[in-house]
């Protein structure tokens, strides 16, 4: 046990022994979900034209998917590792009967039908397995990952995504390819392979524009370098998202006073684009104080992901948090006009229970890495 | 192996591969963190302005409000035009998605001509506001509007709206004058000046002819306006502000319905033109010309097969001959020109000729013949105007001179236009020297000038400009304009009053029209029969083409159309006159038995009471 003497003055520090922190639950971060969420269901209220079904239901998903979290969040780390691959194989089975026998909706085939009664994705399940699943081959090997290790995880990582591609559901898809990869980023991925992978993209991007992607897609692509072609079409909701935003000033017009959203302006108000709710509604200001508790609850995240006792939790707890950032990142900047329509909702904000739910299971997991360290040095 | 490998497991080395990049990760966060709210604040705070006003565009629309068009009555406040309630179906194409298949559904349920779908089609490829809904068909018919609205949840962008439609009650009778609307077009509105154009958003009509072209201004009114707040869909949620609109002035003509029915009445199915005036204030009293039109028909778009059947009518009916036609004044001209003599003391009332029957030049071979063979015997001013004798005004014609003849007759109106207030009227003709030259391009001949002294040759007038030199006449030269509308609409313009030197010139000349009326001899002695007042006329017959001169022609060997017009006018009662009437008969041969009666019928619609007693009526300003 030499060389546990050797580890950083952090690894020694007394946890906090409060009583959240003995229920496995980590104040800040919980603190900061529960006011995200909260000014989140404001906002769709508003989004929502006060309309009590969308919030009782929002309201519903919210405490189980708060029950999911707190409950995973007592299940130690290694249960989870240990489960990783059952749960990968599971997922990819059911991604599989998806394109089997998926009923249909929105045109695509993203949902199973359980029982009749219950529609859930098996998308969801593999926004955590493909990164658990990473994880967890990284913690059998060592650091940093090369050769052999990472064509093993390329194909762990886009057989999944692949199978989502086909459903067809690229925004997900990319989306999980890329948590897949930010594991393999952080497993210490040679930046010369990154480099060379970068210039890859770059290269094949066109090629991928015109040969891959279906036309609905490459229309959100055109529309989105010129949004003015299509105004009323594919362009309209840029133009109405950002004017909702813009037109909301540095104060906002104030709550339930957004124009834009409340006379039908804005599409997808209460999903995709309920960013453009609360600019207009709260101004600068509200949008200020959405980015900080993001950065909060980043931070924090970060801070765990730091503060991880092994590979496979760091690996997991990272990869969770860097993917957190890109739906962020995604969602706002398609609402700003910075990039693509793609249906990527606003993390913790947006009405809609599937991606609701697995972000808190997946804070659940990232308290149960924080909670569940060794007490190193007593 | 695997196990081997497991244990030596370098945790520390691993742990500060992982914080390098986890590192990494936080920079880009930060960073791309960054990104987005400088993007917010250039969205928000840098450009809100804009986006300010671009959401409230999107919100606020400013709909026009029609003004009511002003109403047309007659002098009594008879009804000649108004606005009655019609249903009319429109659609709102940001609301369609199949345009064609609405169509064709819609074909099932009401009457669509392809006139009709071709109008919309236009309406919709031409510039217009979202939302606004594009007219369709009007006039449904009830059975319409139920199968419409029975079916009107399957077509969200279907509009079923009551529109106050122009209407005409006595649409023919009064086609030339009162004219027509219809639905204003793309090309009229880039005719117009910036602010017109804001008059006319949410306006659908727009007088085209008669007095609704003329008094366009005053019966459209000025629009209001309704700032609505409006979802996505169009759909109006609340009113933000409204301006109503300014109801277009009704306008009261000079005209008496009574007089125009007595005229339109009068004229039967022949084809001419009546045109009566008010000497005492240049009132127009009847505006007749025959065949009229169904302007009705127009309003809401003729079709182009009916619109071609008008212009194909071998009558001419769209024809406004009251105003736009111009024809030989023949011997209504007379007065004038004796007048002319008289003043100019070229003759006077006791010179007298020989008449053989028939003129000529001297060093001219042409015959210039009486329309009376063997001619009037011993004829002064006086029994030729009664008589209508050709020879005496040929003597006195070429005695004046082309350049004397040209400035009386300009004098009493002829040869320009009257500036009644009608849109476009013909100036007619009163030939000279300066004329010839321009528009011929020879020099005037002593034949012309012999031909232009009974009003043929280059001559030409108008029904209305006769009407208004005989109401010159009428009062003793003292100028006025000829006005529809109750009051005049302008000053006359300044002319050369006619030089009332002596005041027995007029009287003279008055009598001997009056002899023509009721004279023993006259040639309208046929007009003042039984007649409860004294009337001053004239007759007069104006040549559709030539006939050789020395070649007798039979009436009935002529087709009809090819006759003589018949010209009258005339002014009742002679002592104070009240009413100065022109009338035109096309092919009417006789001035003094087809024209002159009328003449009187229309005088007596106006100056007789009910009881069939004279009874002047007061002029429009005494009412």
């Amino acid at each position: 046990m030499e060389y546990q003497r050797q580890l950083p003055p952090q690894y020694q520090s007394q946890p906090q022994q409060g009583l959240l922190f003995r229920l496995h639950l980590d104040a800040p971060l919980l603190a900061a979900l529960l006011v995200l969420t909260a000014l989140g269901l404001l906002v769709l209220y508003s989004a929502a034209d006060q309309g009590m079904a969308m919030m009782t239901r929002q309201g519903v998903r919210l405490a189980v998917g708060f029950g999911l979290l707190a409950v995973l969040a007592q299940i130690p780390p290694r249960t989870y590792r240990f489960w990783s691959p059952a749960a990968y194989g599971a997922g990819l089975a059911l991604l599989v009967l998806v394109l089997v026998l998926g009923a249909r909706a929105q045109g695509a085939q993203r949902w199973l039908n359980v029982f009749g009664v219950f529609h859930f994705q098996p998308t969801e399940i593999m926004k955590v397995a493909v990164p658990a699943m990473v994880a967890w081959y990284f913690s059998t090997r060592s650091l940093p990952a090369r050769g052999r290790d990472i064509v093993v995880v390329l194909v762990l990582i886009l057989t999944p995504s692949a199978l989502i591609a086909m459903q067809p559901d690229l925004g997900s898809s990319l989306l999980i390819a890329a948590s897949g990869l930010i594991v393999l980023f952080l497993a210490g991925l040679s930046w010369r392979l990154i480099s060379a992978t970068l210039v890859l993209v770059l290269i094949a991007a066109p090629l991928m524009y015109f040969f891959v992607l279906h036309d609905y897609q490459r229309q959100r692509v055109d529309t989105f370098l010129n949004p003015q072609s299509d105004r009323l079409g594919a362009g309209w909701n840029i133009i109405q998202s950002q004017t909702a935003i813009g037109s909301g000033g540095l104060t906002g017009k104030g709550w339930l006073n957004g124009t834009q959203s409340r006379l039908d302006f804005l599409p997808e108000s209460t999903t995709d684009f309920i960013l453009a709710v609360l600019g207009e509604e709260q101004g600068l200001l509200g949008v200020t104080v959405l980015i900080a508790l993001y950065l909060v609850i980043l931070g924090r995240c970060f801070w765990i992901s730091a503060h991880a006792q092994d590979t496979y939790s760091r690996l997991l707890a990272g990869a969770f948090t860097v993917t957190f950032f890109i739906y962020i990142f995604v969602n706002m900047g398609m609402a700003s006009g910075l990039l693509p329509v793609v249906g990527i909702p606003l993390p913790l904000i947006s009405y809609g229970g599937s991606s609701l739910v697995t972000l808190l299971a997946a804070f659940g997991m990232l308290m149960s890495i924080h909670t569940h360290r060794k007490l190193l040095g007593t | 192996m695997k196990n081997e490998r497991l244990k030596f497991k370098d945790h520390l080395a691993e742990s500060r591969i992982f914080n390098a990049r986890l590192l990494v990760c936080v920079v880009v966060v930060v960073l791309l963190m960054g990104l987005l709210f400088a993007r917010m604040v250039w969205l928000q705070g840098v450009q809100h302005e804009r986006y300010h006003s671009l959401s409230d565009e999107n919100r606020i629309q400013t709909r026009a409000i029609k003004p009511p068009r002003g109403l047309i009555r007659d002098r009594d406040g008879r009804i000649l035009a108004d606005n009655q309630p019609t249903f009319s179906v429109s659609l709102v194409p940001e609301q369609i998605e199949d345009m064609e298949q609405t169509l064709n559904a819609l074909e099932q349920r009401i009457d669509l001509s392809e006139q009709d779908r071709q109008q919309f089609r236009s309406r919709l490829n031409n510039p217009r506001r979202p939302f606004e809904p594009i007219p369709l068909r009007s006039r449904l018919t009830e059975a319409e509007i139920a199968r419409l609205v029975v079916a009107r949840h399957r077509y969200p962008g279907l509009r079923v709206d009551a529109e106050a439609i122009r209407h005409y009650p006595h649409e023919e009778m009064l086609s030339h004058l009162v004219g027509y609307v219809n639905r204003i077009s793309a090309q009229d509105l880039r005719s117009m000046t910036r602010a017109q154009r804001a008059d006319y958003t949410g306006s659908n009509f727009y007088g085209r002819t008669g007095v609704e072209s003329f008094y366009e201004d005053r019966l459209h009114g000025t629009p209001g306006s309704r700032q609505v707040e409006t979802n996505a869909r169009g759909r109006v949620l609340r009113v933000v502000d409204e301006q109503p609109p300014q109801a277009g002035e009704d306008l009261t003509l000079a005209l008496d319905l009574e007089v125009q029915r007595a005229a339109w009445r009068a004229l039967g199915e022949r084809r001419g033109a009546v045109v009566a005036l008010d000497p005492r204030d240049g009132g127009v009293l009847a505006f007749v010309s025959r065949p009229g039109f169904e302007t009705n028909r127009f309003v809401t778009g003729i079709s182009n097969q009916a619109y071609q059947q008008y212009r194909n009518d071998l009558d001419k009916p769209l024809f406004n001959r009251a105003a736009h036609g111009q024809y030989p004044p023949g011997s209504t001209i007379k007065p004038f020109l004796g007048l002319a003599g008289v003043v100019t003391e070229t003759t006077d009332w006791d010179y007298t000729i020989d008449d053989p029957g028939h003129f000529s030049l001297e060093d001219d071979p042409r015959v210039y013949r009486d329309w009376k063979r063997g001619g009037h015997g011993k004829v002064d001013l006086h029994k030729a105007v009664v008589q209508s004798c050709d020879t005496y005004f040929y003597e006195l014609g070429f005695d004046l001179g082309i350049d004397r003849i040209h400035e009386h007759l300009t004098r009493f109106g002829l040869g320009r236009p009257t500036g009644i207030d009608l849109p476009g009227e013909s100036p007619g003709i009163v030939p000279s020297r300066e004329w010839k030259q321009r528009e011929r391009g020879s020099s005037w001949y002593h034949g012309d000038t012999i031909n232009s002294s009974i009003g043929q040759g280059f001559m030409l007038a108008t029904p209305l400009q006769l009407a208004q030199a005989t109401a010159l006449f009428a009062r003793r030269g003292e100028p006025m304009v000829p006005h529809l509308a109750g009051r005049p609409h302008r000053e006359p313009p300044l002319r050369n009053p006619l030089q009332p030197d002596n005041p027995e010139h007029w009287e003279r000349m008055s009598a001997a029209m009056e002899a023509v009326v009721h004279g023993r001899k006259g040639t309208a002695r046929v007009v003042g029969q039984q007649a409860q007042y004294r009337i001053a006329g004239k007759t007069g017959t104006s040549q559709v083409f030539s006939v050789p001169e020395d070649e007798e022609y039979n009436e009935e060997e002529l087709e009809e159309r090819l006759h003589d017009h018949a010209l009258f006018i005339s002014y009742a009662p002679a002592d104070n006159p009240a009413i100065a009437v022109a009338v035109l008969v096309e092919n009417g041969s006789h001035g003094g038995s087809t024209a002159g009666p009328v003449a009187r019928a229309t005088m007596d619609a106006w100056l007789l009471n009910d009881q069939g007693e004279l009874s002047v009526p007061p002029t429009f300003a005494e009412r």
